[in-house]
């Protein structure tokens, strides 16, 4: 008997604001309402410890994520929890700071999640070339599967 | 009449520079005050930053070598808590108080010193850069201890922060005031002389030289002014406008200027491979018997130091404002990681920039002085060059001139009591500056420059001798932790 049996199961859903986003989130709910597990509804915003910034951002830099935490708590993560709340889903909202796919991963660990969750943006190739997706770096680095919502 | 026609003739560019020329010749007499030892001119408050760096160096055990592979390994976030994260990070600081310090300095500065002292002051100004890394591991652990938490969530640090707070935690806070008064004044003439005129300045005259020197489209006598004035705009609209964007990118460009400049020489001096041995025996017989240079060794060592201090900052006190930003609390980490900033400045691209200059032999044409030289040297490798080191040097320019604007209006902020005037005064004077010193010439706004900037110095080192002890706690307590592993790498 593993520790993983006596906690309750964890799913974990990365969203981002998009549709797509709430599309993953919406499919999370019916997958974690039928498996009886907790779904924890996680945005992270982008930020890089390497990204340079200027004297003034860094002076204002506590009071900016305080803001971003809080404009993602309230603009997107509450009103999505409490939505699947209604649809009978034990839901939870997550907000951190960092590279998007690191720290869903990273969360999801911490958790003990047995499962994550994304939407997919369709974004161009050119983009996706140059910069990545999220999903891509999901399904390279994560230890528990992947499921990418069209 | 002949004196009116010669103004005629000069134009505007003239009239700035004679004015200014009283000024700056006044000012220099006072900061430069020199004993004379030997038949040498030795300015005392060079002696007062080349014994700060030595005092700090001594005192904190050699912390600038020893303190170098745990500094990086704070700036990679080896040591970041997840709480921290998403906040400033050790790196950012770092790249800040970076974009800041280096620009023309490591350019021109560098050029200006050779020319004076001749190939011997680059050995002066590498070892002046290892000793200067415990002056600002110093200055910037005090600027994170001190900083000031403000209401509204933002955080202000510095020397005006730590003078004024930490001499008032010994009891001492009239001298706290005085002291943070005189650096906040010194500060913002400072910002005004070597943090911008003497940044357009040499912009101006790489861009003039580049588009065909005296004939070309920037040979005109108003050019000066016009070029200030284009870059003034610039500057205005980021610092008085807020248009964030505009330093975002140049921020941005910075760092990679800075490398794409080092790679550069790198090519020269792969270019020049065989004058390398030639070079460096010029380099050491030059720092300890140099031939003709005014003041022999002394004179050598003078310069090599002034020209590093310029450039790196250490003992002024300026890169302990931006650094105070950092997201730790553990004050000293911070001063770890500023040890990096004259290693990084001094040591490595000053040195770049001498070693092209010596292996080309570009000083010994004469004529050419200041950032032309370091063009001129370039140019015998890299025929296209000037042109993308005209770009670099304008970008260094500016992201210096944005860094020093904010130092400067820091200043004015603790000054005047965050008064909203004080500070639009404060730019729209920065602004007259950057035109100022696009129009006048590179003696007098060197002069200028290194007599502003250098008087920082005297209140900001009196406060670091006697804050020192706090440093040393900070210090021990924090190497104690990482040996018995309550600091300890995360996710290691």
């Amino acid at each position: 008997m593993t520790t993983q049996d006596t906690e309750p199961e964890v799913v974990v859903v990365g969203v981002d604001g998009s549709e797509a986003g709430e599309r993953a989130a919406r499919f999370a709910g019916r997958i974690a309402r039928e498996a009886g597990t907790t779904l924890l509804v996680v945005y992270v915003v982008p930020w890089s410890p390497f990204a340079v910034q200027t004297a003034e951002e860094n002076e204002q830099r506590r009071v900016t994520k305080q803001r971003e935490t809080q404009e993602a708590q309230e603009g997107i993560v509450d009103p999505l929890v409490a939505a699947l709340g209604a649809e009978g889903v034990k839901a939870e909202g997550v907000v951190r700071h960092g590279h998007p796919a690191e720290t869903l991963c990273d969360v999801g660990e911490e958790r003990g999640a047995t499962h994550l969750l994304v939407g997919r943006r369709g974004q161009s190739k050119v983009r996706t070339l140059l910069f990545g997706s999220t999903p891509g770096n999901l399904i390279q680095i994560a230890t528990v599967p992947v499921t990418v919502v069209p | 009449m002949a004196a009116g026609l010669a103004v005629e003739s000069g134009g505007v560019d003239q009239v700035i520079n004679e004015a200014f020329t009283q000024v700056s010749t006044a000012v220099q007499r006072v900061i430069f005050f020199a004993v004379e030892v030997a038949g040498v001119d030795i300015p005392l408050v060079v002696v007062w930053l080349a014994f700060a760096a030595v005092f700090c160096t001594v005192y904190f055990r050699g912390i600038n070598l020893r303190g170098f592979r745990h500094a990086i390994g704070l700036v990679k976030g080896d040591y970041t808590r997840p709480d921290e994260v998403g906040e400033v990070s050790h790196f950012q600081a770092l790249a800040t108080a970076v974009s800041g310090t280096v620009g023309l300095g490591n350019i021109a500065g560098v050029a200006v010193a050779i020319t004076i002292g001749g190939p011997g002051a680059t050995f002066w100004m590498i070892i002046a850069g290892l000793l200067g890394m415990a002056t600002k591991f110093t200055e910037c652990t005090l600027g994170v201890k001190y900083r000031r938490e403000n209401a509204d969530g933002t955080v202000s640090g510095g020397p005006m922060f730590y003078l004024s707070r930490g001499l008032a935690a010994q009891g001492k806070a009239g001298l706290g005031k005085v002291l943070a008064a005189a650096f906040a004044v010194f500060c913002i003439f400072g910002s005004l002389g070597g943090g911008n005129a003497f940044q357009s300045n040499q912009a101006f005259a790489q861009m003039r030289d580049v588009t065909g020197g005296d004939d070309g489209l920037l040979g005109g006598s108003a050019a000066g002014v016009m070029f200030g004035i284009v870059l003034a705009c610039f500057v205005g609209v980021v610092i008085i406008g807020g248009i964030k964007r505009i330093a975002r990118v140049t921020d941005k460009l910075v760092p990679f200027m800075a490398v794409f400049y080092v790679v550069a020489c790198l090519i020269v001096l792969l270019g020049n491979a065989g004058a390398i041995p030639e070079a460096m025996r010029l380099i050491f017989t030059g720092a300890f018997s140099p031939e003709g240079i005014t003041g022999g060794v002394i004179g050598v060592l003078i310069t090599g130091i002034q020209r590093a201090a310029f450039s790196n900052e250490a003992g002024l006190g300026s890169a302990a404002i931006a650094h105070s930003a950092v997201q730790t609390n553990r004050p000293v980490t911070e001063g770890y990681v500023a040890l990096l900033e004259p290693f990084i400045d001094t040591v490595v691209i000053c040195t770049m920039t001498a070693l092209t200059i010596v292996v080309t032999g570009a000083y010994t044409s004469g004529g050419t002085e200041g950032v032309q030289l370091t063009s001129d040297a370039f140019e015998t490798v890299l025929p296209w060059f000037p042109n993308v080191l005209a770009v670099a040097v304008v970008l260094f320019a500016f992201s210096t001139q944005l860094a020093w604007s904010y130092y400067g209006a820091k200043a004015t902020a603790y000054l005047t009591n965050e008064s909203r005037v004080a500070d639009v005064v404060y730019k729209s004077v920065f602004l007259a500056f950057v035109v100022i010193g696009a129009a006048s010439s590179l003696d007098v706004i060197i002069g200028f420059s290194d007599a502003m900037i250098f008087a920082m110095s005297i209140p900001n080192l009196i406060g670091v001798y006697l804050l020192i002890g706090v440093v040393k706690r900070e210090l021990t307590e924090y190497e104690a932790d990482l040996r018995s592993g309550v600091v300890s790498k995360v996710n290691a």
